[in-house]
């Protein structure tokens, strides 16, 4: 299990796109069938790559596998420090899965530059997985900022009419959020060399990184508003519909599939275990901000006439249940919040999918230009029929699951959110179908969507293993939660034991005070 | 006391023979110039990288040794290998990118090459300065070189008006520093360094001598100009936007790292003692300089123009790490100015190729399509450009990583947060450039870009040691270290 025949499998995983797109960046620029065919091979062996992983990853162990360590910058401490639990597993899983149907989207889709477009994507690959793999906070932070420059690009050179704009605004606020976090990161680590006299990154050391508990609160916010502004949470929402919008389709595919997990998973992996009394400080405010993502999302979704700014704003919507989820501190909450990850990377993108196929045929998204597109293309009809319906969470979808959980796990932490939260997934369900009724059914009104062909066998072949995926994940959730019940555990007990012992360890000081002042008097 | 006793082929010598080098070249340049008739005389450019590679040589015998030549006028210790090193790799890419540029430009005489030289030769012994006298005789060699160079298109009027302004407030620097130096020798009584510092470890001095505090302000303002730090950066973007490119890239990278070595030597050195006093005004310093850079980089169109704006706030930055005024603090500078060298010459080389002869091609606008038009040289920009900005996995981005750390382990928590925020700014400028070059179409019409093999190897070089330092610091980092062990 350690080394899977002595390879150090999870770095083959990440750094095999990087390969990939060093090797592209020597293929003769005609060749496209050429360039788009390699591309896809490359992600296609990583995803089976990542596959051994699932299969080789033992369901037995709590802490970390396939762990791969070399010190890397001696002076700093900082080692090349890579390791996954069945929490990083999935999401590594998810981005495999994700980057393959992402490249068999922009087949047609990409008419100028599709060589420097696929280097961008292979790049942006390794920039992911990486980040999900790091557990040394400079390997991480590297990785977290890397990802920056190929989907700056992608949307920047790629994408629609006010790309210009929707790029450096996607760039600047993700940057702004992150140098605070090297701050933090910094300050941690100064924390703890000061503590103990030893000088590392090494995530697991600083977890237990002592330190006042005003530093605490300081730091975590530092963190929090880096991973925040990447999840979105509301208010800091606002760059995400415009990259959305501008991006191709793929971009967008993997912005919201991918993308928007590191913020998530930089608050269960780094914010939150590295400050588990602030994050438990900070729960009504987490709470209390993805309750109005969750509805503020809902509603915007509903009011939008643009089928990508209507699935951009439902984005906001879901991620703001995987934060009150992962803010519960429960394990089904915790168990919720990270299958919903997984589900809206699935359903969204899938979404996100489906959208482009038929602009692609119509260049409009505008819900008013359709109507009737089910008598025209009715396999597209199907396709986006399922997906919708597990993007509202249809018990025997995988959408179902997540928010399921998640509420469940809510509610016995705290019943009000857990009530104001179940209002969302009747608003999902009111945009969502709201929207596929004024696409699909009734007549059909505009001439030009009469002639529509229906989805190519590529297309197809893009969109089935999404399906699969969603029955799958809502039928057969054991089959994933068996992977990450044992990390789960161990990450609340842990996250939890350290916030009891700050406090008692408060407490311990108000009596030591108290009887100071006792014996004074 | 044995004054200029001076051993002839030993110690003494290999401390400066690295400058004796470059200076036999500058001569052996200047003569071949006149020899040499018309278009040969870009040869002497050749001359010229030949010297550089000489010049690497006595490092073989000055590695790991530390003492004082020429009775206390120069030290050879680690500090000054790690600029004299520095200088040499800036000398040689700049050199290497001018043999095209100034042919092209019409600049490809002996003076030009023997100037470079001269300058090199100059920063060097500010590097290996332990006595305030050396230092300013550096200083002036440096000086007056750039002086020369900055109006050496002499047909072109921006390049002269650059040569005179630069001249003008260089000269006045140069007053303040060295009234600087006579203040503080009137009240120390010493202009070696270490000997300052000797007199200066009395407590008493001060409050008898307080006059050595206007000289550190004295010297602070003539190091400032020649640093560029805000208020005394007003020459920096008409001389930088005015001066041959190749020669921008030489005062960006080679007259800052000089004039660095010189700060540290004289504040670390001569006076520690008074490090409370100048602490908190390099603060403002710093903070002033990475803001205003920044605040007014975002609104160049000119791209020579935003580098010479960026180049000032990238002195900001480095200043951070001065203010940290710790070991890892000091470091930290060295680590920045050796990045730095590298990523801004990189980025000038590109500017400079993208030009042609009588349109330079600076302005943002003809920058528009160059990703496409010229896509190898738009990646090295791009490279460049994500260093400057601090992204990973760039040397420009360890570089702050290290000054920042260095601020947040002495405490300075607020002016990490400001470097921080500041380089969030300075992305959008970054990003500019790229924008116009990936995402516009291209200008009807304009010719842009002139082929220059060495200045794609200049280019290529500049690529690595980004990379190099980016992914694998180690062995810099240590390098480093190592060196500001002397203070």
């Amino acid at each position: 299990m350690e080394t899977f025949l002595k390879i150090p499998l999870l770095s083959v995983v990440t750094f095999l796109p990087l390969v990939g797109a060093l090797l592209l960046l020597f293929a003769p620029r005609e060749r496209e069938d050429w360039i788009k065919g390699f591309a896809l091979g490359v992600t296609l062996l990583d995803f089976v790559l990542s596959l051994a992983l699932f299969i080789y990853f033992d369901d037995g162990v709590a802490g970390m596998q396939f762990v791969e360590r070399v010190p890397w910058i001696k002076q700093w401490g900082v080692s090349y420090y890579m390791g996954i639990d069945g929490i990083s597993l999935l999401l590594i899983l998810l981005t495999t899965y994700l980057m393959v149907l992402s490249i068999l989207s922009s087949w047609s889709a990409i008419e100028k530059g599709i060589k420097e477009y696929m280097i961008a994507f292979l790049l942006l690959e390794t920039g992911m997985i990486g980040t999900f793999c790091a557990l040394d906070l400079v390997l991480f932070y590297i990785f977290w900022e890397f990802t920056l420059i190929p989907m700056y690009l992608i949307i920047g050179v790629w994408g629609g009419p006010r790309r210009v704009y929707a790029a450096v605004k996607f760039f600047l606020y993700t940057m702004a959020g992150s140098v605070l976090m090297l701050v933090a990161i910094l300050a941690v680590y100064f924390l703890h060399a000061k503590a103990t006299g030893h000088y590392s990154f090494d995530l697991f050391a600083l977890y237990n990184t002592p330190m006042s508990l005003k530093a605490q609160l300081l730091l975590f916010a530092a963190f929090a508003v880096a991973f925040a502004i990447k999840v979105p949470m509301f208010p800091f929402h606002t760059w995400l519909p415009d990259a959305h919008v501008e991006a191709p389709t793929a971009g967008s595919v993997i912005l919201a599939g991918v993308l928007l997990k590191m913020g998530t998973y930089g608050f269960i992996r780094f914010a939150i275990p590295l400050f588990p009394y602030a994050a438990h400080k900070a729960i009504p405010w987490v709470s209390v901000l993805a309750l109005i993502g969750i509805i503020y999302g809902a509603l915007v979704s509903m009011m939008q006439d643009d089928l990508k700014k209507l699935v951009a704003f439902s984005s906001v919507s879901h991620l703001g249940f995987v934060m009150l989820g992962m803010f519960a501190f429960t394990v089904q909450g915790v168990q919720g919040s990270i299958y919903q990850m997984l589900n809206h990377g699935v359903s969204t993108g899938a979404l996100f999918l489906l959208v482009g196929m038929v602009y692609e045929r119509r260049h409009t998204r505008l819900i008013a230009d359709f109507g009737g597109l089910a008598r025209v293309m009715p396999v597209f009809a199907v396709f986006f029929m399922i997906v919708a319906l597990s993007s509202i969470a249809l018990p025997g979808t995988n959408g179902f699951v997540g928010e399921f959980l998640i509420l469940l796990g809510t509610f016995r932490s705290n019943p009000v959110y857990a009530v104001l939260g179940a209002t969302g997934v009747i608003w999902g369900a009111a945009y969502m179908l709201w929207m596929f009724q004024r696409v699909m059914f009734g007549p059909v009104t505009k001439p030009e969507n009469e002639g529509l062909s229906d989805l190519s066998p590529r297309e197809v072949l893009t969109l089935v293993p999404i399906v699969i995926m969603i029955f799958w994940m809502g039928i057969f959730p054991k089959f994933f939660f068996k992977k990450m019940d044992l990390s789960v555990e161990r990450y609340l007990r842990d996250v939890k034991g350290r916030y009891e012992m700050v406090l008692k360890a408060e407490e311990a000081k108000a009596f030591v005070a108290r009887s100071q002042g006792a014996r004074e008097r | 006391m044995e004054l200029f006793k001076v051993d002839v082929l030993g110690r003494d010598f290999l401390a400066v023979a690295q400058e004796l080098g470059l200076l036999s070249f500058a001569l052996g340049v200047l003569l071949l110039g006149v020899i040499l008739k018309g278009d040969r005389r870009r040869y002497t450019g050749y001359v010229a990288l030949f010297g550089y590679v000489l010049a690497f040589l006595p490092l073989l015998g000055a590695i790991g040794r530390g003492y004082e030549a020429f009775s206390g006028m120069v030290v050879l210790d680690p500090f000054s290998l790690f600029f004299k090193v520095l200088i040499l790799v800036v000398g040689f890419l700049v050199v290497l990118l001018s043999l095209d540029y100034t042919a092209r430009e019409g600049i490809a005489f002996g003076e030009y090459y023997a100037l470079v030289l001269l300058a090199s030769a100059g920063m060097m012994l500010m590097a290996g300065a332990a006595h305030l006298v050396t230092l300013f005789l550096g200083l002036e060699i440096m000086s007056i070189a750039i002086y020369a160079l900055a109006g050496i298109m002499r047909e072109d009027a921006r390049s002269v008006e650059a040569a005179f302004k630069y001249f003008l407030l260089g000269a006045f620097a140069s007053g303040f520093l060295l009234y600087g130096m006579a203040l503080t020798y009137a009240s120390t009584g010493a202009l070696h360094l270490r000997e300052i510092e000797g007199v200066l470890a009395q407590k008493a001095w001060l409050t008898s001598f307080p006059l050595v505090l206007v000289g550190l302000g004295l010297l602070l303002v003539g190091f400032g100009f020649k640093l560029a730090l805000v208020p005394f950066h007003m020459w920096t973007p008409d001389v930088y936007e005015g001066a041959p490119t190749s020669i921008t890239a030489f005062m960006a990278t080679g007259v800052k790292a000089a004039a660095f070595a010189g700060l540290l030597r004289v504040f670390f050195t001569a006076l520690p003692a008074l490090e409370g006093h100048w602490r908190e005004l390099l603060w403002v310093l710093a903070v002033a300089t990475m803001t205003l850079g920044n605040l007014v980089a975002l609104r160049q169109e000119d791209v020579k123009r935003m580098l010479a704006y960026s180049s000032i706030a990238h002195a900001g930055y480095i200043m951070v790490g001065f203010v940290a005024a710790t070991e890892l603090g000091r470091a930290a500078v060295l680590f920045y100015l050796f990045a730095y060298a590298f990523m801004n010459i990189g980025a000038f080389a590109v500017v400079a190729l993208l030009g042609r002869r009588g349109a330079p091609n600076t302005l943002l606008e003809d920058y528009a399509g160059v990703g496409f038009k010229h896509p190898l040289l738009a990646v090295a920009m791009a490279v460049f450009l994500f260093s400057l900005a601090g992204v990973p996995p760039t040397a420009g981005f360890m570089a702050k990583f290290y000054v920042f750390s260095a601020a947040v382990k002495a405490g300075y928590y607020w002016l990490a947060v400001l470097g921080v925020l500041n380089s969030a700014v300075a992305a959008y400028y970054y990003l500019r450039v790229m924008v116009y070059m990936y995402f516009r179409e291209p200008k009807e019409g304009l010719q842009t870009g002139y082929p220059s093999f060495a200045g794609a190897v200049a280019i290529l070089i500049a690529l690595w040691g980004v990379f190099q330092l980016g992914i694998m610091p180690s062995d810099f980092l240590a390098l480093a270290q190592r060196s500001v062990q002397v203070f």
